[in-house]
């Protein structure tokens, strides 16, 4: 309340002459600009800084929620490197990013061609986000169902077809396949809605000057789209696979884990030590190990895919 | 930035203090209003519905305010209420959590008010009372219901089977060849060409009914999965129990019955664990894909509510050491310790306590009642109803009960056994596995 008081204060009375374009006009406009900044700052700050600041403390304690925190020094760490379960999470989940993030460009890469040069009509590139309108849990209840391997309606039609019934979310061949195309379909219709916005950006003069040089349809998609879209395309990379390493609500919601531990994401892990085994601190140790994975892989897909600069210009 | 939180921190600490102090109100502001009461079965909500309005008709001033939860959310939620300050002042409390809420300083104790207001604690069934008193030898509930584990059959299979009533009466088992068990159990498993699991040219791989259910893997406990078997042959969960400090997974005589357990499935006569992913197994054993269902006392409504299904139910098998075995678990009401309403809580818990609230919950035929009184009465209603519990009861007249597992590090315990048996039941790994799993448990209490 303070803060916001004391930023608004100058700004009432209106200055009565030109002040000189110096140091001081800039120093006005940045008082105005942290007062429309302060908001979202202070929701920054209350909401991801201080608890992510918190969890690094909490991960160097022994914290069961209920009792006080207790400092241990790198004893969470130390215990998760030698813990069987979080590598197999790690190992769970990079299966999981891989097919999931696989499949879901490729689709949304070519259906973001579609929706360029094929389908015009705003219906149709509308229906291509409706199962990213739907509630992941919805999402993955509805196919949890519809997989069944007793009641299900899929395995009614695989059955149908001759074909023995398929263990869906049962069996640890197929758990996480499974999971990673149900979030495909749901997620692969915003995906290509931004690679859509990257395609409209480029110019249609740079596609007349190929056409006159005589380029096929794929040495076009190959030499120009694709070097043009990159910028874009390393946006949706990053975003997309920060998204996917975070896989949880799918899994909590189906397979909690299992079968075995063919499902222990990293982050279903972590909630499962925190939340149902009340260890806090050993939770927050693994997110932050977490953090630290998102962190480097984002830095290695913007310096080696060169996402922050365009070969527009 | 800094001052505000800290500003914020003396406020919280202020409050908190505030609230800590409010357990010792003066008893006229703690014994009435509003008091908050949570459970999780949707089929007792209607018996505590009714307990709650007889309580506030004797009790003008005090009112109860009953939430329903389902089992998943319900511990999440209260642990969050805990801390929140927002936890239910009565909540049901179960035996598996009750020993960490209590360490943690969550649950009031109850001693002095039973003292004082002369509970009698003999009028239960026995044992329950005790499960009651932590390690800190404190009372931090009063018992409201029991349950034991049965075989639920479909009585038109076994007449096409020809397995009689009787012979469901009389089944027997060991971990070497199964017993009778295993035998009624293969007879009762036909395959898509009509085949079944006891003649020539079964087919283990196209099973239209299995002979027997399956729940899950079991994880710690084994409640209505395997330890109405494995607890026949003088194993047990743990060292001593309550509060036991050692697990016993890796014994041999407890990974024999295992391997035989999981050798079921292997041979066709029980689903494969990666088929009961989803579908509840009740719901299954309705679609007619099982013949038995060993399940617990608490479902008795549930499968007898069936529509086109007559359902018996058998007691557990007698097992090598001549005698039947089922876990004996009971719940009980508990008051958090931050409760504002102090006095009123401990009414209400007395209350739940009461033949009269019991004697409600029996006359609905959901579940037993603690009291032995009301237990009856429970066993009546549930005849009245036409269905006999006997096979549930009899192991409490008999006293071939063994209680749950209860210790330290339960949750922990359960994460650690849930992908061990699951890995065995579903035959990935031998039973011999879980001595790996043991030692990792053991090593919690250490």
């Amino acid at each position: 309340m303070t803060t916001l008081a004391k930023h608004s204060a100058p700004v009432s009375p209106a200055p009565d002459k030109p002040k000189p374009y110096g140091g001081l006009r800039r120093f006005g406009d940045l008082k105005i600009a942290l007062l429309f900044i302060a908001p979202a700052m202070i929701g920054f700050i209350v909401f991801y800084v201080v608890p992510t600041i918190r969890g690094v403390y909490l991960s160097f304690t022994e914290y069961n929620i209920l009792g006080d925190p207790e400092w241990v020094g790198v004893d969470n760490y130390t215990a998760i490197a030698k813990d069987p379960l979080f590598w197999n999470s790690l190992a769970v989940t990079g299966q999981y990013v891989f097919l999931n993030i696989v499949l879901q460009t490729a689709l949304a890469l070519g259906l973001a061609l579609l929706m360029h040069q094929v389908a015009k009509s705003t219906i149709i590139r509308g229906a291509l986000l409706m199962p990213y309108l739907m509630s992941n849990v919805i999402a993955a209840l509805l196919w949890f169902w519809m997989l069944d391997y007793q009641i299900g309606v899929v395995n009614q039609f695989i059955e149908w077809a001759g074909l023995p019934r398929v263990a869906f979310f049962g069996s640890e061949e197929w758990a996480i396949p499974t999971q990673a195309v149900i979030n495909t379909w749901r997620h692969m219709g915003y995906t290509a809605l931004l690679i859509f916005a990257g395609l409209q950006a480029i110019p249609g003069h740079v596609y007349e000057v190929a056409k006159l040089d005589g380029a096929s349809a794929f040495q076009t998609f190959r030499k120009i789209t694709i070097p043009l879209l990159r910028p874009v395309l390393v946006l949706v990379l990053v975003v997309t696979v920060i998204g996917s390493f975070q896989v949880f609500d799918t899994v909590a919601v189906t397979t909690a884990g299992g079968p075995v531990n063919a499902t222990r994401v990293i982050q279903y892990y972590i909630y499962q030590r925190a939340f149902t085994e009340s260890d806090f601190g050993y939770g927050s140790a693994i997110a932050v190990i977490l953090f630290l994975i998102l962190a480097l892989v984002a830095f290695i897909q913007m310096k080696f895919l060169k996402g922050n600069e365009s070969d527009l210009d | 930035m800094k001052k505000t939180l800290g500003a914020v921190a003396v406020a919280a600490a202020v409050a908190l203090s505030l609230s800590a102090c409010s357990g010792s109100a003066s008893s006229a502001e703690s014994s009435k209003g509003e008091i908050s009461y949570w459970l999780w079965d949707a089929n007792q909500l209607p018996a505590y519905q009714q307990c709650a309005d007889d309580f506030t008709k004797a009790n003008p001033d005090i009112k109860v305010k009953i939430t329903q939860r389902g089992w998943d959310d319900y511990w999440s939620t209260l642990t969050n209420g805990f801390v929140g300050g927002t936890a239910p002042d009565v909540f049901t409390n179960h035996l598996g959590r009750y020993g960490e809420l209590a360490e943690n300083k969550q649950l009031l104790a109850i001693d002095d008010a039973v003292k004082k207001d002369n509970i009698d604690l003999t009028g239960y069934n026995e044992g329950l009372a005790d499960l009651w008193v932590g390690q800190d030898g404190k009372r931090y509930g009063l018992p409201k219901d029991w349950d034991t584990i049965g075989l639920f059959y479909n009585k038109a299979m076994l007449a096409g089977a020809g397995v009689t009533e009787d012979q469901m009466k009389n089944l027997t088992w060991n971990p070497e060849d199964g017993g009778t068990y295993e035998k009624v159990v293969a007879h009762l498993t036909v395959d898509k060409s009509g085949k079944r699991g006891d003649e020539p040219g079964f087919d283990k791989n196209n099973v239209a009914v299995y002979g027997l259910g399956l729940n899950g893997g079991g994880d710690s406990s084994g409640q209505t999965e395997w330890s109405y078997l494995t607890n026949t042959t003088g194993w047990s969960h743990t060292d001593k129990n309550p509060w036991g400090t050692h697990y016993n997974y890796d014994d041999p005589k407890f990974q024999e019955s295992m391997e035989w357990f999981a050798g079921l499935a292997e041979k066709g006569y029980m689903p494969k664990l990666e088929t009961t992913v989803g579908a509840a197994m009740a719901d299954t054993f309705a679609a007619g894909k099982s013949a038995i269902n060993a399940h617990g006392s608490w479902m008795i409504g549930q499968y007898t509510g069936y529509k086109g299904i007559e359902v018996g139910i058998a007691p557990t098998p007698v097992g090598p050491q001549g005698e039947r075995a089922s876990m004996f678990n009971g719940l009980a009401d508990s008051i958090w310790a931050g409760t504002k309403k102090k006095d009123a809580s401990i009414k209400w818990v007395e209350y739940l306590a009461s033949a009269d609230c019991q004697d409600v919950v029996a006359s609905k035929a959901v579940v037993f009642p603690a009291l032995k009184a009301s237990s009856d009465k429970a066993a009546e209603a549930f005849a009245a109803k036409g269905v006999d519990v006997s096979a549930f009861t009899e192991h409490v007249k008999n006293k071939t009960t063994f209680l749950y597992p209860i210790t330290d590090n339960t949750a922990k315990v359960k994460g650690i056994m849930e992908p061990a048996m699951d890995a065995v039941v579903s035959g990935k790994a031998p039973a011999s596995s879980l001595t790996q799993a043991n030692e990792q448990v053991n090593a919690l209490f250490k």
